[in-house]
C-alpha cells in the first residue's frame, strides 16, 4: 500500500527534501511528495482497500494506492 | 459534575487533566480497555503519543473500548473534550471534522500561545469573561506542545464550519505557528458538545506553573453546561 498526502495538501517534509537535493547537485528536481509504504501478507486482497478506508489511511488528507506482489507473502 | 479522564498506553497528560478538573469538580481515570465511562458527566480525551502514535496520531486510539463509549456518549450529548492528542484522536473518529498534520515547520515546539475566543457562548468558552481574564482583554494565553498540529480540512468544510460557528478558539496573530488553517486552534462539531484543541488549558490552571490560569476557564465552562443542564432537567 503506497499512502501519500492528497493533492495540494502541504508537505513540509517533501519540501525538505526538495530544498535539499540541489544543494548536493541534484539540479532540476520538481515536486517531491513524502507518503508511506505498508506492506502486508493477507489471504484475501479484496480487503485491502476497506483497511485502508478504515485504518491505514486517513481518506481526508491521504490517498493510497494498492499494488499486488505475488510470491512475495513470504 | 464529574469528568472522566481517558487514559491510553502512552497518554502523559491525563495526571493534569484530571488535577485541572478537579479544581472545578470530581474527576476520574478510565483506561482505554473499559467500556464503562463510570457515570461521568463529562469526557476529557487527553494529550500524549496514545498507542505510540503509529501510523498517525490517534489512529489507532480511535478504535479504542473507551472511544467506541466515547462516540456513543457524544451521540447523546455529553460534553466531549479533545486536548492536543485527544484532538487528534476526536478528528480520526470522524466526531470532529478535519484532521492534523505535521506542523508547517517541522518541528516539535513548545510555547506560549495567545488565543483568540471566536465564539464565548459554547459550552467550552461560557466561563470566558473579557473582563478578567489574559493579556489581551479577547484572549486565552496557554501552552502549546506538538509536532502534529497544523488543522487542515478541504475548503468546503473550513466554510461550512466557519459559517456554522465551529471555530471556537483561533491562533492570535503572530502565534500560529504550526500553519493551522485559518488559524484555527480549536473546533466543535455541529451539535456544539464536542470540542478539540490542540493547546493545553489542563497545564495553565495554576499561577505557579503554565504562565496563566486561562486553561482553567475551558474546564469551568464544562461545569457550567453540565449544572445548567442539570438544573432544567
Amino acid at each position: 500500500m503506497l499512502i501519500r498526502p492528497k493533492a495540494g495538501i502541504l508537505d513540509p517534509q517533501g519540501e525538505a527534501v526538495q530544498r535539499a537535493l540541489p544543494a548536493l547537485g541534484f539540479e532540476g528536481v520538481g515536486d517531491v511528495r513524502i507518503g508511506r509504504l505498508v506492506e502486508l501478507d493477507v489471504p484475501a486482497p479484496d480487503q485491502l482497500e476497506a483497511m485502508c478506508e478504515k485504518l491505514l489511511a486517513n481518506p481526508l488528507v491521504e490517498d493510497y494506492e494498492v499494488q499486488l506482489l505475488d510470491g512475495h507473502g513470504g | 459534575m464529574k469528568f472522566g479522564v481517558l487514559q491510553f498506553p502512552g497518554s502523559c497528560d491525563e495526571v493534569d487533566a484530571l488535577a485541572a478538573a478537579r479544581r472545578v469538580g470530581d474527576a476520574q481515570l478510565i483506561w482505554h480497555a473499559d467500556r464503562d465511562l463510570g457515570g461521568a458527566d463529562a469526557i476529557v480525551v487527553p494529550g500524549g503519543f496514545s498507542y505510540g502514535d503509529y501510523l498517525r496520531a490517534g489512529a489507532i486510539a480511535r478504535f479504542s473500548p473507551a472511544m467506541e463509549a466515547v462516540a456513543a456518549f457524544a451521540a447523546d450529548g455529553g460534553l466531549v473534550l479533545g486536548i492536543c492528542n485527544g484532538f487528534q484522536v476526536l478528528c480520526e473518529a470522524r466526531l470532529l471534522p478535519g484532521a492534523l498534520l505535521p506542523n508547517a515547520n517541522l518541528r516539535f515546539t513548545f510555547r506560549q500561545v495567545d488565543l483568540e475566543v471566536v465564539h464565548a457562548d459554547t459550552a467550552f468558552t461560557c466561563a470566558w469573561r473579557s473582563d478578567t481574564g489574559g493579556p489581551a482583554s479577547s484572549r486565552l494565553s496557554i501552552p502549546a506542545k506538538h509536532s502534529w498540529g497544523r488543522y487542515y480540512a478541504d475548503e468546503e468544510t473550513l466554510d461550512a464550519i466557519e459559517r456554522a460557528g465551529q471555530v471556537v478558539l483561533r491562533y492570535a496573530p503572530g502565534h500560529n505557528f504550526n500553519g493551522s488553517a485559518y488559524n484555527i486552534a480549536g473546533v466543535r462539531n455541529e451539535a456544539g458538545n464536542v470540542f478539540g484543541l490542540m493547546p493545553h488549558p489542563e497545564h495553565a490552571v495554576d499561577r505557579l506553573i503554565g504562565g496563566s490560569v486561562d486553561g482553567l476557564t475551558i474546564f469551568e465552562s464544562m461545569r457550567l453546561a453540565v449544572e445548567s443542564v442539570d438544573a432544567r432537567a
